[in-house]
């Protein structure tokens, strides 16, 4: 007799589109998904554990493996929690060079994200004009940091070191050149009629379930929500900034696709602000004391990285090391939906649904 | 050469005599062409493309590859259908080299003349989809399962647009002899005439050699490789070498069925017909490569529901619209 039955199909951990060691158990009928079970931790490397026996900037360098695609935002992340707990005041040139550095790395952890999921969804060339331009960025945070991916450059109370003479101005030189660029990537993909086709009405949910799921980021903006930490909850110098928060009703690939692409040209209008607000000399690094001690209490702080609401919880007994130190990283809450999106999908869609949550392995594992 | 006369050792031997160098070209061709493709695709994508094996320009890059293939070692899975997963690329490689018999570059130089020499081709052609789908299956791996259904699937929806735009064609030179047809293409191309056949034509073939937006067989970063998952070392090789002989065969069917084969444009008759339709020849692979570069990959229900519902209801449009103005004129 003729019959159908389930079959099991492992994605990953070692696929091309999981975008690190994610791995996927689908059960499938053809290629319609029964049931999806997410499974997570091959890169697990216990930062937080870790964490608990090094002093505060000791942690610093573990912050910039979590979310490697965008390790200024992580940086900043922790040196605010302490210094929010401290109460430590940052020089003025110091934050202006973190507001840069970070946006920097939006734009740059944008560009990957952009090319990578057009190389999911078949499309080979967006990669490398993408990885082009995010070179240019890595290039301008080297000249300011001296590394390529982890920077390590923020300190509590400032930057590490000043920027390089004339650098400013070579990010100023670079803002035009990368709305250019963005110009010509709208052209050649977003109105592309294969790729509307395959991501309009895709892994698509309501306002209601990306609040319930915990989203954030992109990926509760495309639900209609106008979420946005630097808006609602401004931190560092983001309430001098003149920004859009960009959100779109749909709920669908598409919208989050749109989401980011904007996201780009408000991080460049930032950055374009800073570079003409900073002031022109000063310190950067403010007073602060030879140890880190933070009182004896808890604080809980939160910014927006790239992939949404990042956040540090410090509980301290006024030791040098921390008691107990918490990340909430959100590659790890926005892809809890994932199961619920991929039920009843064509499996073409896994790759675009999964790639549209845009998740950083090392962030989802910690 | 000539097909009506009996078996003899002469007929076998001339066989090898024009067959060997045959051969021998298109291997060069196929080489040449991956180098070529490799070389747009970097010129495309901000890069080089190989340019250390064989000079600045890599001559020697796919030559290097194909000995690296030949070299490694066979590996079979263990419960792979052994015989299957051995014959699989013969028969998807078999019937991309049948085809180029019919093909004619120019006047003189085809191999068999035959008159049927279009359903020739359409029939054997189809044949190449049996390969990646035993592939597929012998392979004993749920994405090359699943690559193989899909190329199964792919292949027999696009095989039907694609005979049908050929319809139109036929009508105008009144024979499947593809030699005829070429003639018949002295004074117009038959992509004045067949505008929308031709753009049938051409989008099914790129769907019949799985390439983008149409490559959900080999779907790279859904199903790894599809099909292609456990092949390695020569029967990879062979694989490879079919897709891209299938891919000349279809650039030269375009050429013939579309473009007027070996005849020059006007004013510059000059120029011999080889290099003719080497020229177009050569316009139509690049365009080929230039797709790949360009798009997205398609969802499998987007791909059917394209062929079904646009390719195939136009095709016919086509072949009645042809067949009533050709009345009307004639």
């Amino acid at each position: 007799m003729l019959r159908t039955e389930e079959m099991i199909l492992n994605v990953g951990p070692q696929h091309p589109s999981t975008h690190g060691v994610f791995r996927l158990i689908l059960k499938i009928d053809g290629e319609i998904i029964h049931e999806a079970t997410p499974v997570i931790g091959y890169l697990h490397r216990g930062t937080e554990k870790i964490a608990e026996d090094l002093q505060y900037t000791q942690i610093i360098p573990y912050t910039d493996r979590m979310d490697y695609l965008s390790a200024m935002t992580n940086n900043y992340v922790i040196c605010h929690a302490v210094e929010t707990m401290m109460g430590i005041e940052i020089p003025e040139r110091a934050e202006y060079l973190r507001v840069i550095a970070m946006e920097l790395g939006r734009v740059a952890s944008h560009l990957v994200w952009w090319g990578t999921y057009l190389l999911d969804l078949g499309s080979q060339s967006p990669f490398l004009y993408a990885f082009r331009d995010r070179e240019m960025i890595i290039n301008l945070l080297t000249e300011l940091s001296g590394a390529r991916l982890t920077f390590n450059y923020m300190r509590i109370g400032g930057v590490k070191w000043d920027a390089p003479d004339g650098w400013i101005k070579k990010v100023q030189e670079f803002v035009p050149y990368m709305r250019r660029q963005l110009a010509g990537y709208h052209e050649l993909v977003s109105g592309n009629e294969i790729f509307i086709s395959r991501v309009k009405g895709v892994g698509k949910y309501t306002k209601n379930d990306a609040i319930a799921y915990s989203l954030s980021g992109a990926n509760l903006r495309s639900t209609g929500v106008s979420w946005d930490v630097r808006k609602n909850d401004p931190y560092s110098l983001y309430d001098r900034f003149d920004f859009d928060v960009p959100v779109r009703q749909e709920g669908d690939a598409l919208a989050r696709y749109e989401c980011r692409m904007a996201e780009i040209d408000q991080s460049l209008k930032i950055i374009e602000q800073a570079c003409e607000q900073i002031p022109s000399k000063g310190p950067v690094l403010g007073k602060v004391p030879r140890m880190i001690r933070p009182p004896k209490g808890e604080t809980f702080v939160r910014i927006e990285s790239p992939r949404g609401e990042i956040g540090c919880y410090i509980a301290s007994d006024g030791s040098k090391e921390p008691y107990r130190i918490k990340f909430r990283r959100p590659s790890f809450y926005n892809l809890q939906i994932l199961p619920k999106l991929l039920k009843g999908e064509n499996i073409a869609n896994v790759i675009a649904i999964l790639g549209a949550v845009d998740i950083v392995l090392g962030e989802v594992d910690g | 050469m000539n097909l009506e006369q009996p078996p003899s050792m002469e007929g076998f031997l001339s066989f090898f005599i024009y067959v060997v160098p045959f051969l021998i070209f298109v291997l060069s061709f196929v080489t040449f062409a991956i180098l070529a493709e490799r070389k747009v695709m970097g010129t495309m994508q901000l890069r080089s493309g190989p340019n250390r094996t064989g000079g600045r320009f890599g001559l020697l890059q796919t030559v290097a590859d194909v000995f690296k293939l030949l070299l490694k070692e066979d590996t079979i899975p263990k419960d792979a259908d052994r015989t299957l997963f051995k014959w699989s690329p013969i028969l998807a490689f078999v019937p991309a080299f049948m085809v180029l018999a019919v093909i004619p570059f120019t006047k003189h130089f085809q191999f068999a003349d035959i008159g049927i020499g279009l359903l020739y081709y359409v029939a054997i052609s189809s044949l190449s989809v049996i390969g990646i789908v035993t592939g597929g299956w012998a392979s004993n791996n749920k994405y090359s399962l699943i690559g193989g259904m899909r190329a199964a699937a792919q292949m027999i929806s696009y095989e039907i647009p694609l005979v049908l735009s050929i319809v139109g064609v036929i009508f105008l030179a009144g024979s499947l002899n593809l030699n005829t047809i070429v003639g018949a293409q002295q004074s117009v191309w038959f992509i004045l005439y067949q505008p929308v056949g031709f753009i049938i034509f051409y989008i099914a073939s790129v769907a019949e050699l799985n390439r983008v937006p149409f490559d959900l067989p080999e779907a790279e970063s859904e199903l790894v490789a599809g099909y292609l998952v456990e092949y390695s070392g020569f029967r990879f090789a062979i694989f490879m070498l079919a897709e891209y002989v299938y891919m000349f065969a279809m650039a030269a069917m375009t050429t013939v069925l579309f473009l007027g084969g070996w005849h020059p444009i006007p004013y510059f008759e000059m120029i011999p017909g080889a290099i003719w339709f080497a020229i177009k020849f050569s316009l139509i692979f690049f365009s080929l490569m230039w797709i790949r570069f360009t798009f997205p990959r398609i969802r499998g229900d987007q791909l059917m529901t394209f062929a079904w519902k646009g390719l195939i209801p136009i095709s016919i449009i086509n072949i009645f619209l042809t067949a009533i103005i050709y009345e009307i004129l004639s």
